[in-house]
């Protein structure tokens, strides 16, 4: 199976049982359930025994990402013996830096997890090192922009235009698309205002983002919206799949469609956007082999 | 966690918020009492207990008294409120 793109990532507090009870009927593309800035300090005991709890308990068809407290923090290995053993996708790992991903890295290896990591980046020092950072560890699939944390970093004002993180953002990028990982986008913070997180996720999206964190339930249609491809990208991608199919049965390495040579980030991109359109078919995964 | 745990300090866990449930655990006398206050309590509240109850009993808890306060809680909140309850009134943990 290819890497699944997540349009959204919606955050659940990790001590908070009716959001936990109910966050896998949301919608949301994947659930990151926090363990850090939504939990107080005399609760991380409970949210790490909560979140234990309800995991092994429900069989959640959402994937799940954990945010742990960062490595700076005393919970930072707590939390990581707390959910070793639990069925999840990944972990997303606060305040990312070259430090923290070599230890997260090394403990998923000494464990022989197969957890993936989403790497969360909220400082002026992880942000400039973005790209050295993430490869210090195969299991990274996303680099996830913190914008509150980092203009508080940089002494910027927060906005609603954001303008003040077009840099940030666009750095992100550049770091995900030369690594082929995923781009994702700082959430809107306000929950009420939905015409301004319609034009903050296009803006992300327009930039290059491939998907966007969400603090609220009432924002996952929207960015799940404007981050679904267009009729003409399914059509596109449906001509590249048929077209991969026949240059395999005839033999051929390479083919054109369009007048446009079709290469492998083609394929995985016509992939991907069957697959966020629900028209993804199981006989796709030996397409690329 | 087996073996037997002694309850060595008055605890709290969790909250009156909609859909969790507040425990409240202290030493015992030899025995599990406990004492329910729940928004269901005529539909569930012998199924709650139970649930306590038992959960103590998994994690070698034989002399506590337990206060509960629920508000609709489902069984894997009940669960690890009063799991983190025990941990907290153990000392086997820091926090509160």
């Amino acid at each position: 199976m290819i890497q699944m793109n997540y349009r959204t990532l919606l955050f659940i507090p990790g001590n908070n049982p009716g959001m936990l009870q109910n966050s896998d009927i949301l919608g949301a593309d994947g659930l990151i359930i926090d363990l850090e800035d939504a939990v107080a300090l005399t609760e991380k005991d409970a949210a790490r025994t909560l979140v234990r709890e309800y995991l092994t308990t429900f069989d959640t068809t959402t994937d799940v990402f954990i945010r742990i407290n960062p490595l700076d923090s005393p919970y930072f290995y707590e939390d990581l013996e707390a959910i070793k053993d639990l069925d999840i996708k990944g972990i997303v790992l606060p305040k990312a830096g070259i430090e923290p991903m070599e230890k997260l890295d090394e403990y998923l290896n000494e464990n022989n997890l197969e957890f993936d990591i989403i790497a969360l980046v909220e400082t002026a020092l992880g942000l400039e090192l973005a790209l050295d950072i993430v490869q210090r560890s195969k299991r990274v699939i996303g680099i996830f922009l913190g914008a509150e944390d980092l203009t508080l970093d940089l002494g910027a004002k927060r906005t609603k235009e954001s303008k003040e993180i077009q840099y940030a953002r666009s750095r992100i990028i550049a770091a995900s698309k030369a690594l082929g990982i995923q781009a994702i986008d700082t959430p809107f913070t306000d929950t009420d205002d939905i015409e301004g997180l319609k034009i903050d996720t296009q803006n992300a999206k327009n930039l290059g983002m491939t998907g966007k964190t969400v603090i609220s339930p009432r924002h996952v249609d929207e960015v799940n919206t404007l981050f679904s491809p267009s009729k003409a990208d399914i059509e596109y991608a449906l001509r590249v799949v048929e077209g991969v199919k026949v240059a395999n049965e005839k033999g051929l390495g390479a083919f054109s469609i369009e007048g446009k040579m079709i290469d492998k980030p083609i394929i995985l991109r016509a992939l991907n956007t069957l697959k966020l359109s629900g028209q993804y078919k199981e006989e796709y995964d030996e397409l690329l082999k | 966690m087996g073996g037997k745990v002694e309850i060595k300090k008055m605890a709290t866990a969790g909250t009156v918020e909609s859909n969790d449930i507040l425990i409240m655990i202290s030493k015992g006398e030899g025995n599990i009492e406990i004492e329910l206050e729940s928004v269901v309590e005529q539909q569930y509240g012998e199924e709650i207990k139970k649930v306590i109850h038992d959960t103590l009993v998994e994690e070698g808890v034989s002399s506590a008294k337990v206060i509960a306060k629920d508000k609709g809680a489902l069984d894997f909140t009940i669960k690890a409120r009063v799991r983190t309850c025990i941990k907290r009134g153990s000392g086997d943990t820091n926090e509160l």
